[in-house]
């Protein structure tokens, strides 16, 4: 997967190609994930991407935005993204050229804000078999992840969060309908 | 089948009978914007079309992250944020009226029976007054400023029944820590918390927004405590058109969770480094060092708050081992301690006190902690590298236990000193 990543620094706009993952791998987290962690609140003024990328987990797992590739799958355990309402967490990823999030459950606002920016958070029983580094292959479609040749299932988003992942993300979403039913219901 | 608070909030607002678990398009009566959130949500706001927002009353903007600016970038997001303000119509309380969430409140910005959102967080505070509140991200929002409504999933509701009375130091700083210590970070993901019961009917206003506050701490899309005499007085005071009405729970109401709590044996709590549900006695932690006390926030930098904290100090002084920020939550609070000799105890007794804003709790404007450091702070989180140095430690407790801790210079029990 090769991503474009725009990036406007001092008036100048520059169009980087970052180097894709041939094998995307497996960025393994715990519990609790919080949104300071994925990117610290002194980064907050950062409004770009790839900018917010560089800064992704900086104090407590450095390495991450030194090597992270286009394509590779963050991996985390319970209640990933819990705390601040932050959409420059989600960003950071995206700017990284994460697509996927795997995890056993999300805090709410980061799973809709992930959906809104055009990030797939997925749900998994267990991510104990996914081991850092490992090899990934995530097929939403299917409901399935292959992780070192194994495969685990993958529960699919709502329906009415899927429609606005079909559409690319909520900007997306907007644009198609144009203008909405208030109190309209959609499904259960 | 009865139905609970929130869904009648619902109901209300769409005229139609909601359940819980079914996803709505819901009209927004206010939304928040601050610094940090807003130059995004704006973004968004644009990138969909955008040209005019539903309705410039309905918003709410201001600056409190990271004022007055502390970096080139923050005065360019403000700037930003003024530009729209003013072009839209936009009532913009700049950096002039402190912490957003005291401000909505103290403005009259959220009424019983209303769906707000905001973008930061901890926007369930404003469940304090009955409002639905609950906060977004910045293409949410940007949603919602463009359309005037949002996609909802009605939440569940636990309900948190407290009975018994205070003893005397703790409060309900220590009471929320209690119940998300019980819940877990994640227990009450996607549902509502209610708390009901005499010690909520019994506590004032400032202490059903530090409740409400912590109710995303345990994952919460809300709190909510049921509009009262209190509430009515509160809100009427701002919107003298409000008339009061009925607005509880049904007896048959279906609830996800009932749990109750009695605080009649209460002692302080005190959430230990690195997560807020990581809740422990005082007794447990007295004893440990701390480099820095941190007493404001959106969760209790409130008169209150201030006052419990001046109580505590009598006329002592803060140990001169330990760096005292004190930061009013809103400019109204600020006046409050001012006028009551509050603010020049506080300083007498060798506190720096700060503009209205969010300090220490933000971890990017001032009052960061270098690796090893302690910090005990009065708000809402403990996560590694939240206010500074993802090596430092930071512990979270009401007023008291840190007025008490910076007195001693370690984490002390408020009923000792």
């Amino acid at each position: 997967m090769t991503e474009q990543i725009e990036r406007e620094s001092g008036g100048i706009r520059t169009v980087e190609v970052p180097r894709s993952a041939a094998s995307p791998r497996v960025w393994k987290f715990g519990d609790d994930i919080d949104t300071d962690a994925i990117i610290p609140g002194r980064f907050l003024t950062i409004n770009d991407p790839a900018e917010l990328a560089r800064h992704a987990f900086e104090g407590t797992r450095d390495e991450f935005a030194q090597s992270v590739l286009p394509g590779d799958v963050v991996v985390g355990g319970r209640n990933f993204g819990m705390g601040s309402s932050r959409e420059h967490a989600p960003l950071a990823l995206k700017g990284a050229g994460i697509r996927y999030i795997v995890a056993e459950s999300f805090a709410r606002i980061f799973y809709r804000n992930a959906i809104n920016i055009g990030l797939l958070p997925l749900t998994t029983p267990s991510t104990d078999g996914f081991a850092d580094g490992a090899e990934i292959a995530v097929d939403p479609s299917g409901g399935r992840v292959t992780v070192d040749g194994k495969e685990f299932p993958v529960e699919p988003v709502p329906e009415f969060l899927q429609r606005i992942a079909d559409a690319g993300g909520l900007i997306e979403y907007a644009r198609i309908v144009g203008e909405v039913e208030t109190c309209s219901t959609t499904s259960r | 089948m009865g139905s609970t608070l929130v869904e009648k909030v619902f109901s209300r607002r769409c005229g139609s009978d909601v359940r819980a678990g079914e996803v709505v398009m819901a009209p927004v009566d206010a939304a928040m914007i601050h610094d940090i959130t807003g130059p995004l949500a704006i973004r968004t706001f644009l990138e969909m079309g955008g040209e005019r927002v539903f309705d410039p009353a309905r918003v709410v903007m201001l600056f409190d992250h990271q004022v007055p600016a502390d970096s080139i970038p923050a005065a360019e997001n403000q700037a930003i944020m003024r530009r729209f303000a003013a072009e839209q119509g936009i009532l913009n309380y700049d950096l002039r009226e402190g912490v957003c969430h005291q401000v909505v409140l103290e403005k009259g910005r959220a009424a019983p029976g209303e769906i707000v959102i905001g973008s930061d967080s901890h926007t369930c505070m404003y469940g304090a007054v009955g409002a639905f509140a609950t906060g977004v991200g910045s293409t949410d929002m940007g949603f919602a400023l463009r359309f005037g409504a949002l996609y909802f999933r009605v939440p569940e509701t636990v309900r948190a029944t407290v009975t018994g009375a205070f003893p005397e130091r703790v409060g309900p700083k220590d009471l929320i820590l209690s119940i998300i210590g019980d819940i877990g970070a994640d227990g009450a993901t996607y549902r509502a918390v209610e708390f009901c019961g005499e010690a909520v009917s019994s506590m004032g206003m400032a202490g059903r927004m530090t409740l409400c506050n912590m109710a995303i701490e345990m994952g919460a899309k809300a709190g909510i405590v049921p509009p009262d005499e209190t509430t009515w007085d509160y809100v009427r005071a701002r919107r003298p058109d409000i008339e009061p009405f009925p607005l509880a729970s049904d007896p048959g109401a279906d609830l996800a969770d009932s749990r109750t709590y009695d605080v009649g044996e209460f002692e302080p709590q005190v959430a230990v480094p690195h997560n807020v549900d990581n809740v422990v006695p005082v007794s447990r932690v007295a004893g440990t060092h701390v480099d820095q006390v941190f007493i404001g926030s959106c969760t209790n930098g409130r008169y209150e708050d201030l006052a419990e904290a001046a109580s505590v100090l009598g006329d002592g002084q803060f140990s001169d081992r330990v760096r005292v920020i004190v930061i009013p939550a809103s400019r109204d609070e600020y006046l409050k301690a001012l006028r009551a000799g509050l603010i020049e105890r506080f300083v007498e007794a060798g506190a720096l006190v700060e503009a209205p804003c969010c300090g220490p709790c933000m971890g990017g404007a001032f009052g960061l902690i270098a690796p090893g450091e302690v910090s005990l702070s009065t708000s809402n989180r403990n996560f590694r590298g939240r206010q500074g140095s993802a090596e430092g430690l930071v512990y979270l407790a009401s007023a008291a236990t840190a007025a008490a801790s910076a007195v001693r210079g370690e984490i002390t029990d408020p009923r000792e000193v």
